[in-house]
Formats: C-alpha cells, sequence, structure tokens
C-alpha cells in the first residue's frame, strides 16, 4: 500500500516537473516571438524609410564605386533574411548603430538617458497607485454615493485629457504664475558643479550623498511630471480597482465575514482587497508600462532629458538609428513588464498554481 | 395590416414595446427602443451624444460657422489679442482667429477618427473572426501575431512609423490604425468562439454554407454591436494620439489647423498669451470626453451585463 502510495506521488510529482518545463517552454517561446516580431516591425520600419542609409553615410556627390563598397559593406546586397539576421544579432548584442545627431553608439545614449525616464515613471506610478487604489475602493464600497461619482469623473477627465496640455497648463499655473515648483529639466544648473550623477537616478544620487539642497532642488523639478502621470495612471488603477472590488464584495465569503461580525472596514481591506489584489498588480504592471509611453510626450513638455525626448530630438532630425534603438527599447521594456505581471499573477493567485 | 394601428388606440410607445410584434420590423424598432430608453437614462451618455453630434454639426457647417479665415490672419493688427471682443478665443501669433481654427479643425479630427476606426475595426473583425471559427493552427498563428502588436507601445511605434513614412495627416492616421486594431482582433476572436458552436451555425453549416459565408454573414454581426462600443470607447485614444503626433510635429501640417499642431504652436506663447495653447487642449479634452462618456453609455446600453466594469 504504503509502496503503491510512493510510486503514484512519484510519477504525480513527474507529471508535475514535466507540465512545470512544458509551460516554461512555451512562455519563453512566447516571449522570443514577441521580441522577434518587435525587432520584425523596427527592422522592416528601418526599410521603408525613404532615406537611402548608403546615401546618408556617404553624401550625394559620392561616385558609384563608393556607393557600391558602402552598399557591400552595410550588408545592402544580401538576401532580406540574411539582413534580418545580421540586424538581430547585432540588437540582440545591445549594437543599435550610431546616433547621427550626437555621433555616440545608440546603446550609449540610451543608458545614459533612461535612468531619467525611469525615475520619473517610477514615481508616477508609485503616486498613481498610492492614491487610486484607495480611491477604487472607496467608489466601490460607497457605490453610486458622491465618492463615487466624483472618482468616476476624476477618472473620466483623466481619460479624455491631452497629458501633454495638461503639463503645459501645469507648468503655466504651478510654475510660472504660483511659483510653487521648479520649471522644467530635472535640476537648476546652480548644482552641475557641485552634484554628480552615479546612477542616473538623481533622488537615490542625492540621497546617497546627502546632498539636501540638492534633493529639495531635484524633488521640485520632478514633482509636477510625475503627479502628471501620476494622474494619468491614477484615472486607469482607480477604475480598475473599483471594478474588481465589487467583484469581490458580492462574493460569499463577504458575506460570511459579515455574519462573522468582523468590522466592515476589516472586511474591506483585509479580505476584498487582498483578492482584488492579485489583478490589481497586472493593472499597475500595465500602468507602469503606459506610464514608460506616456513619457515621451511629458518628456518633450518639461524639458526632461528622457529616452522620450532623445525620441523626439531623434525624430526631427531624422536620426532613424536612434529612433528605432528606443523603439526597442522601450519595446523590451514593455514585453519584460507584461511578462513579470504575467508571472506575478500566476505566483500570487493559488488557482492558477493548483492548475 | 393597416387595421392594427388604426383600431387599437395605441400610443406608439405601447407599438414600440408590445410583447407581440407584428412584424420584423415592430420588432427591430421595439429592440432599439429598449436600448435608447437605457441609454437616455444615463444623464452623462446624453451629454457624450450631444457633444458628439455638436462636433459633427460643427465639421459639417465650419464655412457657415467660422467668422474668419482659419489659414489667413492679419500679422499688423490681430496678433496675439486674448479673449473676447471681436475675437471670442482670441488670435494666434499669426493673427488668425482661434475660434475659426478651431471649427476647421474640428473636420480633421473627425477625419482621423473615422478613417481610423474604418481601417482599424474591419482588420480586427476579419483577423477574430477567422482565427475563432478556424481554430487550430491558423488561430495559433493569427493570435500570436496580434498578441505581438498587443505587447508594443501604441504611441512609441506609430512614432516610429510616421517617423519612417514621413509626417503628415495621412501616415499619421495609417500608423494610428496599424497599431490600435488587435484589441478587436482579441474581442471579435472572443465573440467568436462563444458561437462557433451553436445550434444555429450547426444548422447553417448543414445547409451547406461555406466557412466564407459562415463568417461574413453568421458570425461577423453578432460581432458588430460590441464592436462597435469598443470603437466608440477607442476614439478618444485616437484622437489623444493624434493630437500628441500633432503636438509632436508628425501630424497634420501648417497651416493645416490641427489642434495637437495648435498647441504645440502656442507653447512659446503659454508664460503670456496663455490662450492660444489652452484653447485647443480644451477642445480636445471637450471632444475625447464627449467619446467617452458616448462610448460609456452605449455599453452600458447594449451590455447590461458588463456595466460594472
Amino acid at each position: 500500500m504504503a509502496s503503491l502510495d510512493l510510486t503514484q506521488t512519484a510519477g504525480r510529482r513527474r507529471a508535475r516537473v514535466i507540465k512545470f518545463a512544458i509551460s516554461i517552454g512555451t512562455f519563453l517561446a512566447i516571449v522570443a516571438t514577441t521580441y522577434l516580431g518587435l525587432l520584425a516591425v523596427t527592422f522592416f520600419i528601418g526599410r521603408v524609410i525613404p532615406i537611402d542609409p548608403v546615401l546618408s553615410i556617404v553624401g550625394d556627390r559620392a561616385p558609384a564605386s563608393t556607393i557600391a563598397r558602402v552598399r557591400q559593406e552595410l550588408g545592402l546586397n544580401e538576401p532580406l533574411y540574411t539582413q534580418f539576421y545580421i540586424y538581430v544579432s547585432k540588437v540582440l548584442q545591445g549594437d543599435f548603430g550610431t546616433s547621427v545627431l550626437t555621433t555616440n553608439p545608440v546603446m550609449t545614449d540610451i543608458r545614459r538617458v533612461f535612468p531619467a525616464t525611469m525615475e520619473l515613471a517610477t514615481l508616477g506610478t508609485i503616486i498613481g497607485s498610492l492614491i487610486g487604489v484607495p480611491l477604487g475602493v472607496l467608489a466601490a464600497v460607497k457605490r453610486g454615493s458622491f465618492i463615487d461619482q466624483t472618482v468616476r469623473v476624476i477618472g473620466l477627465f483623466g481619460y479624455s485629457v491631452p497629458i501633454f496640455w495638461l503639463g503645459l497648463i501645469a507648468l503655466l499655473i504651478f510654475y510660472a504664475r504660483l511659483g510653487w515648483t521648479a520649471g522644467p529639466g530635472r535640476i537648476d544648473v546652480v548644482f552641475e558643479y557641485t552634484f554628480t550623477p552615479i546612477t542616473g537616478f538623481y533622488i537615490i544620487d542625492a540621497i546617497m550623498q546627502r546632498q539636501w539642497d540638492a534633493l529639495r532642488n531635484i524633488l521640485s523639478h520632478i514633482i509636477l511630471p510625475a503627479c502628471l502621470l501620476g494622474y494619468y495612471s491614477l484615472a486607469y488603477v482607480s477604475r480598475m480597482t473599483r471594478s474588481f472590488m465589487l467583484n469581490e464584495l458580492e462574493q460569499e465569503y463577504v458575506v460570511a465575514a459579515r455574519a462573522k461580525g468582523l468590522s466592515e472596514s476589516r472586511i474591506i481591506w483585509r479580505h476584498a482587497l487582498r483578492n482584488a489584489a492579485v489583478p490589481l498588480v497586472t493593472v499597475i504592471a500595465l500602468s507602469y508600462a503606459g506610464l514608460l509611453e506616456g513619457s515621451v510626450l511629458t518628456e518633450t513638455v518639461f524639458a526632461w532629458p528622457g529616452l522620450g525626448q532623445y525620441i523626439t530630438n531623434s525624430l526631427q532630425n531624422a536620426d532613424m538609428n536612434a529612433v528605432l534603438g528606443g523603439t526597442i527599447i522601450i519595446g523590451s521594456v514593455f514585453i519584460a513588464l507584461n511578462l513579470v505581471s504575467d508571472l506575478l499573477y500566476r505566483t500570487l493567485d493559488p488557482r492558477t498554481r493548483a492548475r | 395590416m393597416s387595421e392594427t394601428a388604426e383600431t387599437s388606440p395605441q400610443t406608439l410607445r405601447d407599438w414600440l414595446l408590445s410583447e407581440r410584434p407584428q412584424s420584423r420590423m415592430q420588432a427591430r424598432l421595439g429592440r432599439f427602443y429598449m436600448i435608447w430608453r437605457r441609454f437616455t437614462a444615463n444623464k452623462l451618455a446624453v451629454v457624450g451624444l450631444v457633444i458628439i453630434l455638436a462636433l459633427l454639426f460643427v465639421a459639417a457647417f465650419a464655412d457657415l460657422l467660422a467668422p474668419y479665415s482659419p489659414t489667413v490672419g492679419d500679422l499688423r493688427t490681430t496678433r496675439l489679442l486674448p479673449p473676447g471682443g471681436e475675437f471670442l478665443l482670441g488670435t494666434d501669433d499669426q493673427g488668425r482667429d482661434i475660434l475659426s481654427r478651431l471649427i476647421y479643425g474640428s473636420r480633421l479630427t473627425l477625419y482621423v477618427v473615422l478613417l481610423v476606426a474604418i481601417i482599424a475595426a474591419p482588420i480586427g473583425l476579419l483577423v477574430g473572426t477567422v482565427a475563432g471559427y478556424a481554430g487550430g493552427w491558423v488561430d495559433a498563428v493569427l493570435m500570436r501575431i496580434t498578441d505581438i502588436f498587443l505587447a508594443f507601445p501604441k504611441l512609441i511605434l506609430a512614432l516610429a512609423f510616421v517617423a519612417a513614412l514621413g509626417p503628415g495627416i495621412e501616415n499619421a492616421v495609417i500608423a494610428i490604425a496599424i497599431t490600435s486594431w488587435p484589441p478587436y482582433a482579441r474581442m471579435a476572436r472572443a465573440e467568436t468562439l462563444t458561437v462557433r458552436n451553436s445550434d444555429y451555425i450547426a444548422a447553417v453549416q448543414l445547409m451547406g454554407a461555406s466557412p466564407t459565408r459562415i463568417v461574413v454573414r453568421h458570425i461577423m454581426p453578432l460581432c458588430l454591436s460590441s464592436l462597435i462600443v469598443r470603437v466608440t470607447l477607442d476614439m478618444a485614444g485616437i484622437i489623444l494620439t493624434a493630437a500628441g503626433l500633432g503636438f509632436l510635429g508628425l501630424g497634420a501640417q501648417p497651416p493645416l489647423p490641427e489642434w495637437g499642431a495648435m498647441i504645440a504652436s502656442g507653447r512659446r506663447f503659454i508664460l503670456d498669451q496663455w490662450w492660444v495653447a489652452a484653447m485647443p487642449g480644451l477642445a480636445i479634452l471637450i471632444v475625447s470626453l464627449g467619446f467617452n462618456l458616448l462610448g460609456d453609455g452605449l455599453r452600458d446600453a447594449l451590455d447590461p451585463r458588463g456595466s460594472n466594469q
């Protein structure tokens, strides 16, 4: 009996391991195809562009022999699939070519500007979640009330307002008229020589170096764009929280908890929100991805030296290597965040584990 | 047939809500009436509808409504005038009346929104229904492609596309359309899966209908109502993306009065002549709010189940 039981559990365990391996395998395959798809699209964009890559290097007065040689060197005489293969292997090594505008390798540029974007988007997500989740919970609990309506209007406004316009108006009011915050940029010019960035995340750098004046200045610069992005994510997060919470509050365990005599706040915050938290993590991860994207427009308005501004500057100078490099980086982060949210969902929700 | 209307002293409302409709038309009208009643019960949805109708009206009669030319201004006398008086919303740096520009700009906004919807929705519908009905490897391949596009950052990809194709309103439309069809495909596939194994599809199959006919005539119509709701809800996003592209100088080119581009050109004067940038932003806000309200109302009216979300 006992030995039979053992072989059975061993067999079941093996089956589970195989199942797990298969799911990891499909997972990786999905990631790989998605990433390959991203590269295929950027490759395609790079090819349909009307600017001839050869002429942009040699100029239009070059003799035919030079043009032919550069064509050969760039691999443009190869069949398309070979070109794509070369492209993919280059990108996977972090080689996006050289930026025409800055004359640096695109990867070096991106490494320099990316922390600024990350810092902004992270702070925005934190603000959005810290305010959005409680608002959504309140709206769900007091469904149909004044609070619910207010949250709905706040959300609708967030969905409808052009974020770059709101940024301009915010700058006008809080910086130009009221003088409450610092203006565009990350830090005042005064600090340029006293403050040395280490990680590129200025807030962390300032704390590490105990430069409290610089920190105050940095915070005063970041607060407007971060609040703006935070509002953008708040609109989404609060709406989804409300919908998840409504769903949870209808469940029978809530009735059971009430019958047991638990306090209403305990039911809401400890029981219902905990269950709603699982899909919420996905929502917050996705809104984080959305903020990285939204940063393109916000950074332009706030002269924020991040990836978004880098892309738009390159766009205006027809610097396609830089544009496509930036696109790939943001696309990769997007894919990664999608994955992380998916994985988190699987690990946080016990039901998906059991299956 | 006509005596039913004469003999019974029914009101139109009773006729519409009749339990036993006499004709197919009556049944259809009755259903529309029910949807309409649910829709109008929602005050915000009606506000949205009014906004969109006003937008259509303004775009149609822009020539009659606009008090001044949208492209030519008097640089000597009417430059950067504040709102009020002769120019209701003020003038911009070229001396052009902002109100007139906004009125003409509504045409561009509608143009972009409708064109994107006309391109993206059918693509999504086709991909989704074919994938859902065919199943197997066709489904796997099509959905994989959809997922790939879904995992992309929309605005960035549109940016890259426009950068490659060259700035302009048509290219902006193409770029937005390319990036906005995947959700429709997902939705159409889900709808198709729910009806694929139903009895009436089996009946049509028995009658020898080809797969093309089944998909086009019997599955696609069922997906339409949720597709329309989804497209309406997305229109606000399309407007915002188009305005964003215009703001970056990649959408409509000057002197076209595109709202996003107007904000960009007013940006230089934001500190002293705030109205130049503020007014077009307000226009964008109102119109996309209108689409959001209308979409919300339509969803609640057509599909009472999903009204929680």
